[in-house]
């Protein structure tokens, strides 16, 4: 990878006079009027206009419940229940204005239990399928129970204009490798807020895998409770013209001896595509023996693209096992192809064989061969458009 | 028997200042198995004629041709070049992100040849020539020339040479930069590919040491972008001992 020709400011280096803000200590609520009308001028929505969210801010939001089909092996269970009932908002409550309206408005909340020690290769799969613009709600828990292994996937697809919570309880010594994906038709938006808490010797693998819509904006958030946990967060994510794709990845370490590894790779292609990728880990000062890593990496493959890229590690404990970021933006260029083609490869194999390599590696980490093989389909197709 | 020739090449780049001219009438005839060096003091065209061969987009011929077997090589895409037959070992090779060694190879021979090779045979040459060339397997899977060091990346190219099997290869400076070791091993490489497959070498050079493990038939001597001076690999000698200050006292 070329040098950085693009790298975010970092969050605290602007707007002097900020007081600087513990990633930790942003207000919660389920309420959105605890949260002020949003503007550009907030740093959590500074790289969008308020346009984008297409109504996603109002108080007042529909709610989706026919849109959402799903299935699962035997020991997996579905039920929408009310959302004033336990154990919905024990994960996480909504840090954003968006979220809080997701919270607010969607009354019932898609529970799936997956049963303790069910060890299944059988995917769990809930699909969203948008039907219209109107801004909605809607609020999914999934429970992972003890010493389970399960794969679920989440995808959206359709026209929509979706704020979601989504709370991931991965119980102690529990397994789960966990994919959302957003397929959205364009004039979608959607916000979704993906809190996700693990267990003692627990593991997560979240990865998420943004493709359609105008909007896309994922803040999955992983809190370690219990010691020996691992978490991995990767993403993967193609801009095209006039698309936003936002991943905001934040891993609290809040237990000792836990490792997490994020992971985001985007490619953007066509005038004014754009990408931003916050990601935010914190060690806390109980988080001794930590081993932390997060990596983002964009790839320009053309002019008029912009891709923000800002890594934040704040360490509140000297007695780590390690903690490193990288962060770089670079063009595929005219020497990149000009190589390339100098070995008898024609120009759009170049970029195919430069681009899927780049993205499809995050792809072939959910070892899904299913979703491996239709999004790099997909991403086939974008680059026939570029 | 495949012939390559450079008639009254003129190539200029676009610089600030306007067009710039860097080739003024190259001549250059090169036949399969022969092996000819172009040596030349810094700035002499050397580099230039490689890229304008391989058909890099900075560089504008303004007059002459390049002809492989009569076919007109101006007219093709570089992808059309290397398909052709026509190889550059580059003397800066980049770094290409995302595309594994292994991954890029197997592309490359499918495109040269116009089918995926077999893959039990395919899999058996490359570890070979990696293994003639001292490239350790691991390299397979890295992504092409990332974190590669000078001599790595000059020995890819000459893995590329072997397992491409080209008509006619130019060397741009493939010497410049590495050790003795090194320099034996990717002559010896050059060597292997030469006898393989009656393979016509343009090495392009600045020095006379790689000339003592790869034996030249011609050597042209370039300055201020034509050819001063023809000869055999005596002449190679002189320069050695003489250095090109006599064609650049002007």
């Amino acid at each position: 990878m070329s040098a950085p020709v693009q790298h975010g400011l970092s969050e605290h280096s602007h707007g002097a006079g900020v007081p600087l803000q513990i990633r930790s200590d942003r207000p919660r609520s389920t309420s959105v009027a605890d949260f002020p009308a949003i503007t550009q001028q907030q740093d959590l929505w500074r790289y969008l206009n308020v346009d984008q969210l297409k109504g996603l801010d109002s108080e007042v939001l529909a709610e989706y419940s026919e849109q959402v089909s799903f299935s699962g092996p035997d020991g997996v269970s579905f039920e929408w229940i009310l959302s004033s009932a336990a154990p919905v908002g024990s994960i996480g409550l909504p840090e954003d204005r968006v979220s809080a309206a997701g919270y607010t408005n969607a009354s019932k909340t898609l529970l799936v239990k997956i049963a303790d020690e069910l060890v299944s290769a059988e995917q769990i799969t809930i699909s969203v399928k948008g039907d219209s613009a109107t801004a909605s709600a809607l609020h999914i828990f999934v429970e992972a129970g003890k010493f389970s292994s399960t794969t679920l996937v989440l995808e959206h697809s359709g026209l929509g204009v979706l704020a979601e919570n989504v709370e991931i309880s991965v119980a102690d010594e529990a397994k789960l490798n966990f994919v959302s994906l957003q397929n959205w038709e364009s004039g979608s938006a959607h916000v979704s807020a993906q809190f996700a808490k693990l267990g003692r010797n627990a593991f997560l693998k979240h990865t998420v895998a943004s493709f359609g819509g105008d909007l896309v904006r994922v803040t999955p958030i992983a809190t370690f409770s219990g010691p020996g946990a691992e978490v991995e967060l990767n993403g993967v994510y193609f801009a095209e013209a006039g698309q936003h794709l936002e991943n905001r990845p934040f891993v609290d370490h809040a237990a000792p001896n836990c490792k997490s590894r994020v992971t985001y790779k985007g490619a953007l292609q066509g005038d004014k595509a754009h990408t931003v990728w916050i990601g935010d880990v914190l060690i806390r000062a109980i988080a001794e023996g930590t081993d932390t890593y997060e990596l983002n990496r964009n790839l320009l493959l053309t002019d008029g693209t912009r891709a923000d890229s800002v890594p934040n590690l704040e360490i509140e404990t000297g007695e780590i096992e390690g903690a490193g970021h990288a962060s770089a933006s670079g063009r595929f260029d005219d020497e990149h192809l000009f190589y390339l083609q100098a070995r008898g490869i024609t120009p759009d194999e170049a970029r195919r064989l430069v681009v899927l390599g780049f993205l499809v590696e995050v792809i072939q980490k959910t070892g899904i061969a299913e979703l491996i093989e239709s999004l790099t389909a997909l991403l086939e197709e974008k680059l026939n458009r570029g | 028997m495949s012939i390559l020739q450079v008639k009254n090449l003129h190539v200029s780049v676009d610089t600030d200042q306007g067009a710039k001219e860097i080739l003024r009438g190259v001549d250059l005839t090169i036949r399969s198995g022969e092996i000819h060096a172009v040596m030349g003091p810094n700035g002499s065209g050397k580099s230039t004629l490689a890229y304008s061969i391989a058909g890099h987009p900075k560089y504008n011929v303004t007059d002459g041709e390049i002809l492989l077997d009569g076919e007109n090589v101006l007219e093709m895409s570089v992808d059309e070049r290397a398909r052709a037959g026509l190889f550059l070992a580059m003397q800066y090779p980049v770094e290409i992100p995302g595309v594994s060694v292994s991954n890029f190879l197997r592309t490359a021979k499918t495109a040269i040849t116009g089918e995926a090779p077999a893959l039990r045979t395919w899999i058996k040459d490359v570890r070979e020539a990696m293994d003639n060339l001292r490239i350790d397997a691991a390299f397979s899977e890295r992504n092409v020339n990332e974190g590669f060091s000078g001599g790595e990346k000059k020995r890819h190219e000459i893995l590329q040479l072997e397992l491409l099997k080209p008509r006619f290869a130019i060397l741009d400076e493939t010497d410049s930069g590495l050790d003795v070791d090194a320099l034996k091993i990717v002559s010896e490489g050059v060597s292997r590919a030469h006898a393989a497959s009656d393979l016509g070498v343009l090495l392009i050079t600045h020095y006379t040491r790689i000339l003592r493990y790869i034996k030249p038939d011609f050597v042209h001597v370039f300055v201020a972008g034509k050819v001063a001076e023809e000869g055999g690999p005596e002449l190679a000698d002189r320069l050695e001992a003489e250095g090109y200050d006599r064609y650049v006292k002007a």
